[in-house]
């Protein structure tokens, strides 16, 4: 099972997709300064998190565990390090966001608007829920309750998802 | 083994990618020593997970190694005991006697810390800064501004905007800067009410709100009262506005939920202002302010004696001072006495009030009472005397509570500079003479 190659599993064939790394990094760059730059000017878009929707993307649609990890690591820490907090909660949460997404991509169909709502919306929560254990539990930190805010962000990401990941998905060269 | 690697590749490079995470958290995380005393101090997260598997086996290494030295010392070998235990208790007992010295003048240290600490600062310089970025993280408010190092920014600066505070410096580059707003909940902004004058602390929670703490659940804290800096922090100068009170609630134990609302916009932040330099006081201002007297102050608080009629003289020869209603024109002679009303605690109070005007501050003694003073008429025309020294606080006036006695009353002067003129001490109505 090549993951350069097509991946089949029991139920159908699923195709595997690569990016150029330039795509991978530079989408990955650009989605953490829009992150860093946007709630400066509007700070309803504070609600959105674009890293996390970018990585759930790419581990998705190449479904390879190992880079689908390395890149939410890779973003993690340069969301991390914008932050005044410790360098690796975000690289924690999005490594294993990104682990599991690349895993379930090997398993589901991703492809469908639906799946990719239903799929960022429980991505969504995973991310919360690993850095709020992290936070409160490494850290030991005091971290907010506010879990309606958090449902409605995670509706918002998961309907900014289905867009952003049709303009991505242009960017997806055939193995 | 070569199968079960590949079999395990991606659940492996997984865990190796999380401990090594995990391993940097803990290089940059500090835990208090001692999680009750949080004054204990702290250590970083890897050294105590080694510290905590190393100790261990060090314990009972060292728990045998002691139990045979102590049963060879103890038991076996006890020559020179008795004198070893004498020795001892030569020693404890200086000991004692240097702790009881040195804890004596910690004590002193700390009271004249405090006066040194009661000092107002006001803006210098300014450097205006645009808003580049934020963490783009609920979790962490900070913002990043243009300027940096190369613009003699420096670590823990002070950041404004004309309506209110912001945050302070926390990492400088050289072209750009990371601003720690205040409502983050790592932050800390010493207050002072506007109105009741009360102290606290203003910090962020989690959510990003803006709370008063440390209010007693027995303060009156109205919604609309303003928040000012209070200056203790050393980071905001003193009376720059942060905000207004916006819900009070009771809170845990014995305190108050004081929510506020901050003055600055603080989700819209575009041009902000860095505090370079804080500029010491104007003396000169200082000096055009009548500063009022804490002998004044006792003796419209304090019930008046009734004048004593002109034709019974008074026991103690009376000098008044030149330029007082009935007053010679004779310049006090040295070795004259004269009577001057005035509070002081005691004697040694007074002494260090007019020999210590720098701070311009004396202890404050709830059991000071007016009485007679006299003193060397020529040393009180040079010197003022202790009456002269303008700042003599009150610590029953207008202190609302015991915390903010020192902001409830005047604005002192801090140098000896800022003593009034004679000719301006004169012009003030004496003070009304009392006897014991």
């Amino acid at each position: 099972m090549s993951s350069q190659g097509l991946t089949y599993t029991s139920r159908e064939e699923i195709e595997v997709y690569r990016f150029s790394p330039l795509v991978v990094i530079g989408v990955s760059l650009v989605a953490i300064f829009l992150q860093a730059f946007l709630p400066t000017r509007v700070n309803f878009l504070r609600i959105f998190d674009l890293p996390l929707l970018v990585t759930i993307f790419f581990a998705m649609a190449r479904r390879n565990p190992v880079s689908g990890l390395l890149t939410g690591c890779f973003i993690g820490l340069v969301q991390d390090a914008l932050t005044a907090k410790m360098i690796g909660l975000y690289g924690i949460a999005k490594t294993i966001v990104g682990y599991v997404a690349s895993s379930l991509g090997v398993r589901i169909d991703v492809e469908n608007p639906g799946s990719r709502l239903l799929l960022t919306l429980a991505f969504y929560f995973l991310h919360r829920i690993v850095y709020l254990v992290v936070q409160r539990g490494l850290v030991q930190e005091n971290v907010s309750g506010e879990w309606l805010h958090h449902l409605g962000a995670a509706f918002a990401n998961a309907l900014l998802a289905i867009v952003l990941f049709a303009v991505l998905d242009r960017f997806k060269q055939r193995t | 083994m070569e199968s079960f690697f590949s079999r395990y590749r991606n659940s492996a490079v997984l865990a190796l990618v999380l401990l090594a995470q995990v391993i940097g958290l803990a290089v940059q995380l500090k835990r208090p020593l001692d999680p009750n005393n949080p004054d204990a101090g702290t250590v970083r997260l890897l050294r105590s997970w080694v510290i905590g598997a190393i100790a261990p086996v060090e314990k009972v290494f060292v728990s045998s190694t002691r139990f045979m030295r102590r049963t060879w010392h103890d038991y076996i070998n006890v020559v020179g005991l008795r004198m070893e235990n004498r020795d001892l208790r030569e020693q404890n007992e200086k000991l004692h006697m240097e702790l009881a010295r040195q804890s004596e003048g910690a004590n002193q240290a700390q009271r004249l810390q405090a006066l040194l600490d009661f000092k107002q600062q006001f803006l210098g310089s300014t450097l205006a800064a645009q808003v580049i970025g934020s963490s783009g993280s609920d979790s962490s408010r900070v913002v990043y501004i243009d300027k940096g190092t190369r613009d003699g920014l420096k670590p823990n600066m002070a950041v404004i905007t004309p309506h209110g505070i912001v945050g302070k410096l926390r990492d400088v580059y050289r072209y750009s800067a990371q601003v720690l707003m205040f409502n983050d909940s790592s932050s800390g902004v010493g207050a002072i009410l506007e109105d009741s004058r009360l102290h606290g602390v203003v910090k962020g929670t989690p959510a990003g709100e803006v709370i008063l703490v440390h209010i007693q659940a027995d303060e009156k804290v109205q919604p609309g009262e303003k928040l000012v800096t209070s200056g203790g922090d050393r980071i905001y100068p003193k009376g720059l506005p942060i905000g207004t009170v916006s819900d009070v609630s009771p809170g845990p134990e014995l305190f108050l939920n004081v929510r506020v609302k901050p003055a600055a916009n603080l989700t819209r932040l575009e041009e902000v202002l860095v505090i370079t330099q804080a500029q010491e006081p104007n003396l000169e201002s200082a000096d055009s302010q009548t500063p009022v007297r804490a002998s004044d102050i006792l003796a419209q608080r304090l019930p008046s004696v009734p004048k004593k009629p002109e034709a019974t003289p008074p026991k103690v020869d009376k000098k008044t001072t030149p330029g007082q209603a009935g007053a010679t024109d004779q310049t006090p002679a040295a070795g004259v006495k004269r009577v001057r009303p005035t509070v002081t605690a005691d004697a040694d109070s007074a002494a260090s009030a007019a020999n210590s005007p720098k701070n311009g501050v004396t202890k404050p003694n709830r059991s000071a009472v007016p009485r007679v003073v006299t003193e060397n008429a020529a040393t009180s025309s040079t010197s003022g005397g202790a009456a002269d020294a303008p700042a003599i606080t009150n610590p029953d006036a207008e202190t609302p509570s015991a915390n903010n006695a020192a902001d409830a009353a005047t604005p002192l002067p801090e140098k000896p500079q800022a003593k009034p003129p004679a000719n301006q001490e004169a012009a003030q109505p004496p003070p009304p003479e009392r006897h014991r």
